[in-house]
């Protein structure tokens, strides 16, 4: 009996020390002497192709940086975080970021549900957070230290709405929602108000859960509205799958999206189901925009011949805008640092000249895709 | 009536995707009395294992009926031996211990299987494309549409169904599990081997998910570590509505829920309800046949 408490004793006694001695090295690890910014993104899960896109485009802007000196006589530590694309975890990294590591801004997300997940943290720490791609009018209303580089959905909604009636010559439309989207609903709330104010007509409007595998009883309820186009403001994984089953039950209907499409996955799993459809989005690599041109270049050379896609060029822009700030403010003090974004004007980004407005968005041009033998061509390019 | 017609083949074949994977939770719950929740990820693991399968087994030749054969079949073996394992490691060393710890063991082994599988050096979590199995065709009956898969699903549902059916009533191996089923301690003494009896109803219980889990992926290619979540939910409801323990009444459950499912899906405005309304239903039926459909009501021995 006594041998078994004094074992147990040991044991608690060897807990202890290992986990003192782990953050013991935890906290010399984080002792950098660059400045600090955190970055969250979906690296992994179900939109893994944004959260990697994303980074890489941040990754790269940092490396520029940091080769053409640093800011402020320092270097930028970019501390990058996943959060799974799942719910919940943006949270729980972020509060990571801003309370362990201590960084002085945060970079994220291209989800807006995600982004909207984060953005009150920032806001109440006073640490400015800059999403590359979030499109939800609600993520930068959530207050003055949240900001992104891209275009919201307000815009989007408008410019799909004014292709939909103009390019597809649509009257009537049926619109696919993913209900557990922040930015599924916000697209599709905006594209119908624009859409009925032209005098278009909504004939179906059907949800789906994110992450669900079978639409067909949704699909067969649209196609019996018999719709001159379907709109699916959604993310590629679950777009891909719809189009395959829309094609199954032989709903030939014109489908276009917005910018959660962008992604290579969605013609790997779409395949042939995908061709033909349509989406907006915020810049195109096929764009003979000389700052485009030069972006491409640099990217292929830096991850083995890949084209980047917008998500990647917004990741540049948005780790570029918070650099260019700090600059301006001479410091990284919070507070000096959101003024200083909040005054960002004609700053030249990879995609277009941005200047953030007093809604703290960036309003820039729009480029509509279609996807032809498994690629994405350039259509249209439109001015807000 | 098109569009009726449509979402009655819709909910058919989804169901009988439940089905099959409601015969395996209501098969384990027969012998064993306990609900396997891992169950929905060994169908994940199926689906996984025809993903990593198919280039191998195809070769150059692309999607055949020989090649999907071979493909299912080495999946329900690997699946097999994976249901062996689970039970070797997790659930027999609880023999004989509270039903409860074992079930929370299952759903131990549950999050264990999904969390390991969204692990980079393993699947990862990113949705992956299915590769074709079959070649598809698409068949017209005026506007309704019909996949030709569906109905190889379907007729195949129904073949296992028999297929279990016949293993469980008329081989030995079904007359122990009944044995172990009816009275543990009793089967023991007669001299059945109870290691061996569990041990193989969790092979044929995997093996079945596997073919599920192919299926599933068959219908909606793109495939994901979480895929086994909803339709692990869905079936276990399926059984429960059919009286769990009793196959035909899985099976009854399973094309029950796929058509609830799509009816409900199917009416704009209520889609988002879809299974909220399922499972509603769900309640009602326990309310009035609290054993299931085809379940008998056995009064707890004291």
């Amino acid at each position: 009996m006594k041998t078994r408490f004094f074992n147990r004793l040991t044991l608690c006694g060897v807990a202890a020390l290992s986990i003192s001695l782990g953050l013991l090295l935890a906290g010399c690890g984080n002792s950098g002497s660059g400045i600090k910014v955190g970055e969250f993104a979906s690296l992994t899960g179900k939109e893994a192709t944004f959260g990697n896109s994303s980074h890489e485009g941040t990754l790269m802007a940092v490396d520029e940086i940091n080769a053409a000196g640093g800011v402020l006589g320092k270097k930028v530590d970019l501390i990058t975080e996943d959060n799974l694309s799942k719910a919940g975890e943006s949270a729980t990294v972020v509060n990571k970021l801003i309370s362990r590591d201590n960084v002085v801004a945060i970079l994220g997300e291209v989800a807006s549900s995600r982004s909207l997940e984060a953005a009150p943290i920032c806001q109440a720490n006073k640490i400015p957070m800059i999403s590359p791609s979030s499109t939800n009018p609600k993520v930068t209303e959530t207050g003055d230290y949240i900001f992104r580089v891209c275009f919201n959905d307000i815009l989007q909604g408008k410019i799909l709405a004014t292709f939909a009636s103009g390019k597809l010559q649509a009257k009537k439309v049926a619109i696919f929602t993913d209900v557990k989207s922040d930015y599924s609903k916000g697209l599709a709330k905006y594209f119908k108000e624009h859409f009925v104010a032209a005098g278009g007509q909504v004939v179906a409007e059907l949800d789906f859960n994110g992450g669900d595998k079978d639409f067909k009883a949704q699909l067969t309820a649209i196609k019996a509205a018999n719709p001159d186009a379907v709109f699916i403001p959604a993310y590629y994984t679950d777009v891909a799958l719809i189009c395959i089953q829309a094609k199954q039950i032989g709903l030939a209907a014109p489908i276009f999206g917005g910018d959660g499409w962008e992604s290579e996955d969605l013609v790997k799993i779409g395949k042939d189901a995908v061709e033909g459809t349509y989406f907006s989005t915020h810049s195109s690599a096929d764009s003979p925009d000389p700052s485009i041109k030069k972006f491409v270049e640099g990217y292929r050379k830096k991850f083995n011949g890949k084209t980047p896609d917008a998500m990647a060029m917004l990741g540049y822009d948005s780790a570029m805008i918070l650099v260019d700030a700090m600059k301006r403010a001479g410091t990284t003090d919070g507070d000096k640092v959101r003024d200083a974004l909040a005054a960002t004007k004609d700053f030249a980004g990879v995609t277009g000249k941005i200047t953030i407005d007093a809604k703290r968005d960036a309003t820039k041009p729009m480029v509509i895709l279609q996807i032809k033998d498994g690629a994405f061509k350039l259509v249209d390019t439109v001015n807000p | 009536m098109d569009w009726l017609l449509q979402q009655l083949i819709n909910g058919l074949a989804l169901g009988s995707i439940y089905a099959l994977v409601a015969l395996g939770y209501t098969m384990v719950y027969g012998v064993l009395r306990f609900i396997n929740f891992a169950h929905s990820d060994v169908l994940m693991l199926g689906a996984f294992a025809a993903y990593f399968l198919a280039p191998m087994v195809q070769g150059a030749g692309g999607a055949s009926v020989m090649s999907a054969f071979l493909i299912v079949i080495a999946a329900a073996i690997i699946c097999a031996l994976i249901g062996m394992l689970i039970e070797f490691l997790a659930y027999r060393p609880l023999r004989g211990r509270p039903r409860l710890t074992v079930l929370i063991t299952a759903i131990g082994v549950s999050l264990f299987l999904e969390f390991t599988g969204q692990h980079k050096a393993v699947f990862g979590a990113n949705t992956k494309p299915f590769p074709k199995l079959l070649p598809e065709s698409t068949l017209h009956f005026g506007a309704v549409t019909m996949q030709s898969n569906d109905i190889i699903i379907l007729v195949f549902t129904m073949l296992l169904l028999a297929g279990l059916w016949a293993v469980i009533q008329h081989t030995r191996a079904g007359m122990a599990m009944r044995a172990v089923a009816f009275n543990e301690k009793a089967a023991m003494l007669m001299g059945v081997n109870l290691n061996r009896i569990i041990s193989f109803t969790f092979g044929l219980g995997s093996a079945l998910a596997a073919v599920a889990g192919i299926f599933y992926a068959m219908r909606s290619p793109g495939i994901d570590p979480l895929m086994g979540m909803k339709p692990g939910l869905y079936a276990f409801v399926a059984a429960v509505i059919g009286g769990i323990g009793n196959l035909p009444g899985a099976a009854l459950g399973g094309l029950l829920l796929g058509l609830l499912e799509t009816f409900a899906g199917g009416i704009p405005g209520l889609s988002n309800y879809r299974d909220g309304i399922a499972f509603a239903i769900l309640i009602v039926i326990l309310l009035f046949k609290p054993a299931g459909l085809l379940g008998r009501l056995q009064p707890e021995k004291v």
